[in-house]
């Protein structure tokens, strides 16, 4: 029988209409939901060195930055999602004067530190003298990035000013660093080596534990000033050393991602082992080795010497090789290669060991090792740290360059702790060291390579060399207070081709790439050229 | 003299005769201990030298063993490791049975709150596997060649020391020592003259039965990245990093590292409990 009926007139026909509307409804809409941050969890990511102490404002370690990073505010910071845009923290807002000298922050109202005490400009004066005019036997190792702070002023608990000797073009992003946490000023008062061993800020996460070799906890500051912020109930830094391991960690799921950086073959491995599950990300890295000389050492303290040792590097096959197999990447000068300030490639190749006639430059550096009266199978040690990931590829590599004009190099490895009490007590011969920032400004990236003790009396306390070069600090001084682009440019490039070609005070390496392979459950973080951006403030986990 | 050698060529033809496989064994740590001092002519290769035109070569005429991640070629690192395997073994095992005997004898020659002392101070460090110990005492000392090899001894002696004291007490009993007491001979003496050449048996077996210990522990510790440090060639060290990175890629650079590790600790191992067998009395039969 055939019966004509109007459309959807039959009730299951009606109902599967409906069913199915709904389905494709929720189909349609769950990837936009998906994309709405998501309260709760607990975040798990690798760091693979152990903090040397607590204190921000004296390390220069990621083994700090990354566990300690969520548990303190900055004044101003680099937005994580759309750097290098500087956007407010514990300032809600800032003025700058018409002649660039006085930079007045208005202090946000209602911030309180985890023990429950009110921030006030105080906290912020105590913090920034810390860190620019440090007293006795307080270390501070970014005082010398601030010669141009004349003073900083509380003039009423709402407002910070800052004082500028001159002006600086890139004085709010030095500002914006993100190792300059906000400390209390009476616990400073009372101990100003307090945070060394302790936390206590106004961040995201609430200190909950470090256990040594093992793990370092936060949770989730419940009374944290902006609302409905952080999302993550917590995190939980585990410390792995072991590449192999960390690789192995990410792809079983054990930890979500790691900060710094992986090698393409362990992206691979990753991605292989993850399939969609797993998300890339890529940039530039404002990060390089430098391999620092003790100038306070025989033959350390002979320009030939140095350069020699500079001469005998193949940088060009070995950023090649080591590329395929480890972070590293672009050869470049002092500034970073993809960075506003990057050196152009004829000028590079007039520096000494940039050539690529390694087998001449090799031969000029045996001729610069005779007439600094060194001898063949001349041995000493090279410090390094006990991070796999790049130190001791660009070690080996080191190593066997240097063989190669017949010297002999013994490898030191030691701890970031030990290692770094090292760099700074000159207990080294040469030592492979680091020269990361946060900002391609050459204020910030050349202040490692001033002199030990500065014009002004101030110490700086990057500078593991123990060399003085007034050259050097000049030419610093003239770039920083430059108004004129082209001119500040040249004034780099002098300084550059003092340090790396006629004194040699240290040397780079290679620059490094960054590549973060991370599960897709990690939102709220993009991947920039600096890796030590992240607060955790606004990352959520998926599920 | 000549009566001695004789004894000797008799006691190795008895123990060729009776522990074939331990002979073998010891054969082929002979031809390993040579391979390692003739290491310089052997190698085809610097051990060292990067070749970064053939980063991870495959096994092949030029490189039999392949090579690594810097394109060092996997034959000559193995043949130099045996030096560092063969130095840090001897070497630790020397030193831990050495500083264990002497202090299990002493223990044992003077009892009362000495050996008390003693052998509670032993039983705390033996409550710690070796591994542990030795990895807390490297990570004090920082790595490197000499601070592994004073790692592994320093965990190798409680162990030899209970195993000597053992031996040891029952010498102290004997007639020639009380002798040697009764006509007033200093306590040195009594020890390195009387107890010290009574315990030899025992010493020898601990110290072989550690070397293949000795030689797994550096391995070990040197793969965890707390032994011997690049470019160093060492066995361990030849695991870890990009071998255990790459080991889809370029199997090669684990398996022949492995199986030189396993085959020279089989070896210590067997010509030990050979020598065990062949030098303690009781399991004479």
């Amino acid at each position: 029988m055939h019966g004509s009926q109007a459309p959807g007139g039959r009730p299951e026909v009606r109902l599967a209409a409906v069913l199915l509307t709904g389905l494709l409804v929720w189909l349609l809409s769950a990837p936009l939901s998906a994309q709405q941050p998501r309260t709760g969890g607990t975040l798990t990511f690798i760091v693979s060195a152990e903090p040397p102490s607590f204190d921000a404002h004296r390390e220069a370690t990621f083994a700090l930055i990354h566990p300690a990073r969520p548990h303190y505010n900055l004044l101003v910071k680099f937005d994580p999602l759309s750097y290098p845009k500087v956007v407010p923290d514990l300032a809600e807002s800032w003025t700058i004067s018409p002649d660039g000298t006085t930079y007045t922050f208005k202090i946000r109202r209602g911030v309180r530190f985890h023990d429950g005490s009110v921030l006030t400009s105080r906290d912020i004066k105590a913090s920034y003298e810390k860190i620019i005019f440090p007293k006795g036997d307080v270390v501070s190792v970014r005082a010398a990035a601030y010669t141009m702070v004349g003073s900083v002023e509380a003039p009423d608990p709402a407002t910070v000013v800052f004082r500028l000797k001159w002006k600086s073009p890139s004085f709010l992003q030095n500002v914006a660093s993100p190792w300059n946490w906000i400390y209390n000023a009476d616990i400073l008062e009372r101990d100003p080596h307090w945070y060394e061993r302790n936390i206590m800020g106004t961040g995201p996460f609430k200190f909950v534990e470090y256990v040594r070799g093992s793990h370092w906890v936060g949770a989730r500051n419940e009374d944290y000033w902006v609302k409905g912020r952080p999302y993550l109930d917590g995190y939980r830094a585990v410390f792995i050393g072991n590449a192999a391991a960390q690789v192995n960690a990410v792809k079983s799921g054990q930890a979500l991602v790691e900060f710094r950086g992986f090698s393409p073959p362990q992206r691979d491995d990753i991605v292989r082992a993850l399939g969609s599950g797993a998300t890339v990300q890529e940039s530039g890295w404002l990060c390089n080795n430098t391999v620092v000389f003790n100038s306070k050492r025989k033959p350390f303290d002979d320009a030939r010497f140095r350069k020699a040792l500079s001469l005998a590097i193949d940088r060009w096959g070995g950023s090649t090789a080591l590329s395929q197999i480890a972070i590293v990447g672009p050869v470049g000068g002092l500034m970073r290669p993809e960075g506003p300030f990057a050196t152009p490639q004829a000028d590079l190749e007039k520096l000494a060991g940039y050539g690529h006639d390694i087998t001449a430059a090799r031969a000029e550096a045996k001729k610069l090792l005779a007439e600094a009266g060194v001898p063949e199978g001349f041995e000493f040690n090279l410090l390094n740290r006990n991070v796999e990931m790049p130190y001791r590829y660009v070690a080996v590599f080191l190593i066997d360059q240097w063989r190669q004009i017949g010297l002999k190099v013994n490898h030191v490895v030691k701890e970031t702790g030990p290692y770094l009490a090292d760099e700074r007590a000159g207990n080294f011969d040469a030592a492979v060291d680091f020269n990361c920032d946060f900002y391609d400004d050459p204020d910030l990236q050349l202040v490692k390579f001033l002199s030990v003790e500065m014009p002004n009396g101030a110490v700086n306390a990057l500078n593991y060399g123990g060399y003085i070069d007034r050259t050097l600090d000049r030419l610093y001084d003239e770039q920083s207070k430059s108004e004129d682009a082209t001119r500040r440019m040249t004034l780099v490039r002098q300084f550059e081709k003092r340090l790396l070609d006629d004194k040699v005070w240290q040397i780079y390496v290679l620059w490094w790439k960054r590549i973060i392979p991370h599960s897709s459950k990690l939102h709220g973080y993009k991947v920039g050229p600096s890796h030590y951006l992240e607060d955790l403030q606004d990352v959520w986990i998926s599920e | 003299m000549p009566r001695v050698h004789r004894r000797q060529r008799t006691w190795l033809a008895r123990f060729v005769r009776h522990y074939p496989l331990g002979a073998a064994a010891g054969l082929a740590i002979l031809g390993l201990a040579s391979l390692a001092a003739l290491a310089g002519y052997l190698a085809p290769y610097d051990p060292v030298a990067n070749d970064f035109g053939a980063m991870f070569a495959a096994p092949s005429a030029r490189h039999w063993f392949g090579t690594d991640a810097f394109g060092r070629d996997v034959l000559s690192r193995i043949l130099y490791g045996a030096r560092t395997a063969l130095l840090v073994g001897f070497a630790s095992s020397l030193v831990g049975a050495t500083i264990g005997g002497i202090v299990g004898v002493t223990g044992a020659y003077f009892g009362g709150t000495i050996d008390l002392l003693i052998q509670r101070l032993a039983d705390i460090m033996i409550s710690f596997p070796i591994i542990i110990l030795a990895l807390a005492i490297v990570a004090i000392l920082g790595s490197g060649t000499v601070n592994l090899i004073v790692a592994i001894a320093l965990s190798f002696v409680p162990r030899i020391e209970l195993v000597v004291r053992a031996s040891a007490l029952s010498v102290r009993e004997t007639a020639y020592v009380e002798a040697a007491r009764a006509i007033g001979a200093r306590h040195w003496r009594i020890i390195l003259r009387h107890m010290v050449p009574n315990v030899t048996a025992p010493y020898l077996v601990m110290l072989t039965a550690f070397l293949g210990q000795a030689i797994l522990l550096e391995a070990s510790l040197s793969f965890l990245g707390l032994g011997v440090n690049e470019p160093t060639a060492a066995w361990g060290l030849m695991l870890s990093g990009a071998a255990v990175e790459f080991v889809e890629r370029a199997p090669w650079m684990a398996v022949f590292p492995g199986l030189a590790i396993t085959l020279t600790v089989l070896a210590f191992n067997v010509l030990g409990d050979s020598l065990r067998d062949a030098l303690d009395p009781r399991l004479r039969t």
